[in-house]
């Protein structure tokens, strides 16, 4: 089920402002692929548009294609819902459904998609927390509310939220920027694990986590304020952090700049 | 080792002083005014609640009051009830209700959800800004010069809901935007990345989460509507006896009865004045508590 994305050409813009210019990239299956840089240099906004959240924010928009297993998302006719079931976001802040319950929100893509069988969704339930090591946490409180878990719980119940539905592909936005160090620990071994069957892509602001979980790694940057941002390079994440080809990434890294 | 001694020394010794005369003496006038804005403002509320419950518990305490009119009963006579007018406050009430609430949580649905931003949205926030601020009696004359001279129907307790949803509509509008306003765009997110179309993450976890203060806002509205009187005595004539028809002929409602009371001289008169208060008060109160229970459930829960 997980699958490959190839970027193109992709230019992304808010309203006049030209947010992100000419990436072109590829994300294999089953392997994870960290996008750093400094803020402001449109990793997120690169990662948003790979599932069509972009286009959530009034006046954003995409020039170029994103191919999913070689169909593009942005081809005519094709429904954003129906892409973003296919592929699933993390976000940065944990974000549980406040009216549901933590059984709730786990099937919450599904119960919300039609499925009403309650058998399959206790399984789906069970297995999401299991697949994202909360199950043993919360599973004598299953009829609690989502908003009563610790930060890291929370987190990580987003994250069995979002693979509830089996995406392809899952998406992450600094998951681990509002956490302590346990729960971030809980949550990259939690990646590693899931990297056996998602295609995950993840932002991050720190370097050591993208050099412990990725296999590859893309550097984000941009010129200059009010200048769009540019792909730098992308290579296997120990060639970025030992032996980079470009300048502009040993500097980032060896945190001479940014 | 003597320099470093020196070195560890601080700077200063600390030097913590007992709260000065002058911070002591402005905690106390601020503490002292305070809780006199507080007694000078529940005063007046409970004279009111006291007053009104003293003189309109001997009605209310008749069995006829809940189950009788006024119809054929003489002003001297301490005898009828309320109950034409209890009828006609509810099933006004309800009526605007009714049409009111989902007309205005649909277009507080459309103007944070859909038109946010689009120059329609804006004109239309800003005309139910507006419209918030119309005075009942207004409202009133517009229906009557629309609904009964032009139209042609004759006054009803239809003609006063329609000038009661002029009323309640924009209310609902605002108490519905402000709540939705405030529902964190990380949830709809949230929403949207697992694969739920707009429509059912409005429905499913938007609505939801702001379900308390749009209940809130509606029973703010229900509560106004049913004290009105002004409408009502434009557009629907009194009526001692009972009438079910809201699209025909005169019917009562609390807030008439009072004022038709009010001008009898009897103690019958003055029982049926306050009576017909503490009833509609109860009433209010009735629906608030029910209020409060459905938000209660709905409400966004941590523990």
């Amino acid at each position: 089920m997980a699958k490959r994305i190839d970027v193109k050409d992709l230019n992304i813009y808010y309203g006049k402002f030209h947010a992100v210019e000419n990436v072109t990239l590829s994300v294999p299956p089953r392997s994870v692929t960290a996008f750093i840089g400094p803020s402001g240099c449109g990793k997120s906004t690169v990662l948003r548009s790979l599932n069509r959240m972009h286009e959530v924010i009034p006046g954003a928009r995409v020039d170029g294609s994103v191919l999913l297993d070689g169909a593009d998302i942005y081809g005519a006719g094709v429904d954003p819902v129906e892409v973003r079931r296919t592929i699933g976001m993390v976000f940065q802040r944990p974000n549980p459904f406040p009216t549901m319950s933590i059984r709730d929100n786990v099937v919450a893509g599904l119960r919300l998609a039609g499925t009403k069988n309650r058998q399959q969704l206790d399984e789906v339930c069970e297995r999401s927390l299991r697949g994202a090591n909360l199950w043993e946490e919360v599973k004598d409180r299953l009829n609690k509310p989502g908003g009563g878990l610790s930060g890291g719980q929370q987190q990580r119940l987003c994250i069995a939220r979002a693979i509830a539905v089996q995406p392809d592909v899952l998406l992450m936005d600094e998951p681990c920027s509002a956490l302590d160090p346990i729960s971030t620990l809980a949550i990259e071994d939690l990646i590693t694990e899931l990297k056996q069957d998602f295609t995950i892509v993840i932002v991050t602001h720190n370097m050591q986590q993208a050099a412990r979980v990725s296999d590859q790694t893309a550097f984000f940057n941009l010129h200059g304020v009010g200048q769009p941002g540019r792909l730098v390079e992308i290579d296997e994440t120990s060639r970025i952090f030992s032996n980079p080809s470009q300048r502009a990434t040993e500097d980032y890294i060896s945190g001479r700049f940014g | 080792m003597s320099t470093e001694l020196e070195l560890e020394r601080p700077a200063q010794p600390p030097s913590f002083q007992g709260i000065s005369t002058g911070r002591k003496a402005k905690n106390l006038a601020a503490t002292v005014m305070v809780s006199l804005c507080f007694v000078v403002a529940v005063i007046p509320l409970v004279w009111v609640l006291w007053t009104v419950a003293s003189r309109g518990m001997e009605s209310l305490l008749r069995a006829d009051w809940w189950s009788h009119s006024l119809s054929g009963v003489r002003a001297n006579e301490d005898l009828g009830g309320a109950y034409h007018a209890i009828y006609g406050t509810i099933a006004q009430g309800l009526v605007t209700a009714v049409i009111a609430v989902p007309i205005g949580i649909l277009v507080g649905i459309y103007l944070v959800e859909y038109g946010a931003g689009t120059r329609f949205a804006r004109v239309t926030t800003f005309t139910v800004d507006i419209l918030t601020g119309v005075p009942s009696i207004v409202a009133a004359l517009f229906v009557y010069s629309v609904w009964i001279s032009i139209f042609g129907f004759s006054r009803s307790a239809f003609a006063n809901c329609l000038a009661l949803l002029l009323l309640m509509i924009p209310m609902v509008v605002r108490s519905t935007e402000e709540m939705l306003r405030v529902v964190p765009n990380e949830l709809r997110e949230a929403s949207y990345a697992l694969g739920i179309p707009k429509w059912k993450t409005i429905v499913k976890v938007v609505i939801p989460t702001a379900l308390s203060g749009i209940v809130t806002g509606v029973m703010l509205g229900v509560a106004r509507i049913m004290g009105e009187t002004a409408p009502a005595l434009i557009l629907m004539a009194y009526s001692a006896r009972i009438n079910m028809d809201i699209f025909e002929g005169s019917m009562a409602n609390l807030p008439l009865l009072m004022v038709k009371e009010f001008t009898n001289p009897e103690a019958a008169g003055f029982n049926r004045t306050w009576g017909a208060a503490l009833t509609l008060i109860l009433i209010i109160m009735l629906f608030n508590l029910a209020a409060t229970l459905v938000s209660r459930l709905s409400a966004v829960k941590t523990k």
